[in-house]
């Protein structure tokens, strides 16, 4: 740890003496960019490597239910999304203050990064502020795990992305394949960086407790559940309370559908999130894939039937 | 150093390693050396600290320069081996023969160096490995383009090797891989077909990330036909270059022949490119892009493809009326600048378009001159193989 801590004050320096701050460093304004030796992956993917072995089928996979209506932007969440992945972190006073502080962090449309799974966005709806939670959305289809050429992410039973860090090779498609530009890079690791982002507290939720944020939610905006029951519960709340929600479950079908559920009082397209159809993004690079391999076999009959008739012509010749 | 000896023969063209090194001290070796020193302490920097130091890229911009220039744009314009070795060994277009050699050279040399500049741009170069022999992402884009990348190294590899054994008098290994050539252009046209287009497709998942002005279902087969196009004007800028440079490596040259060849080459980059802007019509019409051609990003994509396709085939067709090769060499040089700016477009400032244009990703210097100490590389490594072997004659 002392070693990291040092090697992270170096960077800084060299920076500063090379002049690269200078240079469009906005993009890693947040000191949670500069994150190093990520733990949550290594520790989810050998859980997982565990449960494996042991062969437990799960009916059905979980999800969690957001309550955009019911978000007070305490920024508890990310609190205990830090503390339980021991990411770098900062005291819970200084996360809940910042709903009423101004300058805030809310002044700014953040995203996640290295050291920072999950973040807390505020939107305005008139005069009343909309918090909006963003962490891995953990897609029924997911787009990372398509896009990685070492397949290095798998789809658990449970419902949690999980990404091993053993096979990665730090090309970065899969933040580029990302609809919800979730998966963050460390960018300050010379040697060994990885891709982070939440698990869904796989470490947590296979052992039938809540995922860090969900249980410290003061404000019982987030449903923990199977998926089924969850949606329903979505639909419920919905169809009994029809002047505060809008008729979309965001993640429902978005992209093939998503483990996170999102039901709100404004349209989704106004709180960031960015507008999908039912298509999972898988399916777009398959479909070319497919036709590749067909036109390569197709294509093949022809060329090789050229090249022996010019080996021949010039043989007669 | 003994009269004689390999390494005076073959490599110091017969000079001694003084005369050698005196020969060489000219003002555009000097320019290279310089470029090549900033470019190694860029290569190291980004060894010892990592991409954060050394680039500008970020958890938005996840790709920068290295894969923009270096990956997209360079394997794009080394596509002269398929195009070229197809026409001659395949078509059996002889008259072309003298081209040959030369784009496979430039194709083996570009894709080298395209996977060597990739290395500083994975996070974890040393397992590159993994996706040959260890783990297998069969959905992936990338996966088909890592496979299809190491096999058409393989393959241009093959194609060159007749050249390279008779510099070392191998005759019967020149026999050897000389038969071997024609299964190695059936290869690589499958290979670089699939590759070429993929590099487009890769893109495909970035649906809601690209402007639409550029995002279209048709992105691996513009990338494919640009590549053909792109792979066409750099045979005709490449031949202009080595005849100017190399002409004492060229035989019985004959000018009269070489223009015509010249606007042979011209009529066929009129051709696909008259194809890639019907295409790109069609893709306008098809999406309903029309209304986007009048803001900022339309006006881009207007100068990319009127500047770009648009005037060089007007030119194109008026070099071949007028039998004007000169024009026809002006006009490969826009086509080459407009697949650069097409990649650049697709992949940096398309990409993420509804970030504000100060937020977006700008290369750091070093990000620039290890793109450019690559395309030295390149070049140098050109200069010292057609110098040494069979290639231009």
């Amino acid at each position: 740890m002392l070693l990291r801590m040092n090697r992270r004050d170096f960077l800084k320096k060299a920076l500063t003496i090379t002049g690269l701050t200078l240079m469009g460093g906005k993009a890693f304004s947040e000191p949670s960019s500069y994150s190093t030796g990520n733990k949550a992956n290594r520790k989810n993917w050998e859980k997982y490597e565990i449960i494996k072995a042991r062969g437990i089928n799960l009916e059905e996979p979980y999800a969690i239910l957001l309550d955009l209506t019911r978000c007070i932007g305490c920024r508890r969440c990310e609190w205990a999304c830090n503390e339980w992945n021991k990411n770098p972190n900062k005291p819970l006073k200084e996360f809940e203050e910042s709903k009423d502080k101004k300058p805030s962090v809310f002044d700014k449309n953040r995203r996640t990064h290295a050291g920072e799974f999950t973040v807390v966005n505020r939107f305005y709806e008139g005069k009343n502020p909309i918090y909006v939670k963003k962490q891995c959305m953990h897609c029924l289809d997911p787009a990372c795990l398509s896009a990685c050429f070492v397949n290095a992410f798998k789809k658990t039973d449970y419902g949690s992305v999980l990404y091993n860090p053993s096979l990665c090779v730090g090309c970065r498609y899969c933040m580029i394949a990302c609809p919800f530009d979730i998966p963050a890079y460390e960018y300050y690791d010379p040697l060994t960086p990885q891709i982070t982002k939440c698990t869904m507290c796989f470490d947590r939720i296979t052992e039938n407790k809540l995922p860090a944020c969900v249980e410290i939610c003061p404000a019982d905006a987030m449903n923990f559940g199977k998926r089924s029951e969850i949606l329903r519960l979505a639909y419920e709340r919905i169809h009994n309370n029809s002047g505060r929600y809008i008729q979309h479950i965001y993640g429902e079908y978005e992209a093939g559908g998503t483990s996170w559920l999102y039901i709100s009082g404004t349209d989704f397209e106004k709180l960031g999130f960015p507008k999908l159809d039912k298509t999972p993004i898988p399916q777009l690079s398959k479909n070319f894939l497919f036709t590749v391999k067909v036109l390569e076999i197709v294509a093949a009959a022809p060329l090789v039937w050229t090249a022996y008739y010019m080996i021949s012509k010039s043989k007669k010749g | 150093m003994k009269e004689g000896s390999f390494l005076r023969e073959k490599i110091f063209l017969g000079m001694s390693l003084k005369e050698y090194l005196k020969s060489h001290a000219t003002l555009w070796n000097f320019i290279a050396l310089i470029i090549l020193s900033f470019s190694f302490y860029s290569m190291a920097y980004r060894l010892f600290y990592g991409l954060g130091p050394a680039t500008n890229l970020s958890d938005t911009y996840p790709w920068g320069l290295w894969i923009s220039f270096d990956i997209l744009v360079g394997i794009a314009l080394a596509a002269p081996g398929l195009t070229v070795a197809t026409t001659v060994y395949l078509f059996g277009i002889k008259d072309y023969k003298n081209f040959a050699k030369p784009a496979v050279l430039s194709s083996l040399l570009g894709y080298i160096f395209a996977v060597f500049a990739l290395m500083f741009d994975l996070g974890r170069y040393y397992r590159v490995f993994y996706v040959i022999g260890w783990s297998w992402g069969l959905d992936s884009i990338l996966f088909l383009i890592a496979w299809h990348f190491f096999l058409y190294i393989l393959i241009c590899l093959i194609e060159w090797s007749p050249s390279f054994f008779e510099w070392l008098g191998k005759e019967r290994l020149k026999e050897i891989f000389s038969k071997f050539g024609i299964w190695a252009t059936v290869f690589g046209v499958i290979i670089a077909g699939g590759h070429q287009s993929a590099l487009g497709g890769l893109f495909l998942v970035a649906k809601t990330k690209i402007h639409p002005l550029w995002y279209s279902s048709l992105l691996p087969l513009f990338f494919l036909i640009s590549a053909i196009f792109a792979g066409i004007s750099m045979v005709i800028i490449e031949s202009t270059l080595s005849h100017k440079f190399f002409i004492d490596r060229i035989k019985n040259f004959q000018k009269a022949e070489f223009e015509s060849k010249t606007l042979g080459l011209g009529k066929a980059l009129a051709i696909v490119l008259i194809l890639y802007l019907l295409l790109k019509l069609l893709d306008l019409a098809h999406y309903d892009n029309w209304h986007y051609l009048f803001t900022s990003y339309g006006y881009l994509y207007l100068f990319e493809n009127v500047g770009f396709v648009f005037i060089p085939i007007m030119l194109l067709i008026f070099s071949i009326k007028l039998k004007k090769a000169s024009v026809v060499r002006v006009s490969a040089f826009i086509v080459a600048l407009g697949v650069l700016l097409n990649r650049f477009n697709v992949s940096l400032i398309a990409y993420n378009w509804y970030i504000p244009f100060k937020e977006k990703y700008y290369p750091t210097w070093m990000e620039i001159s290890l793109s450019l100490g690559i395309v030295t590389l390149i070049i140098l490594f050109y200069r010292f193989i057609v110098r040494r072997m069979a290639i231009l004659h």
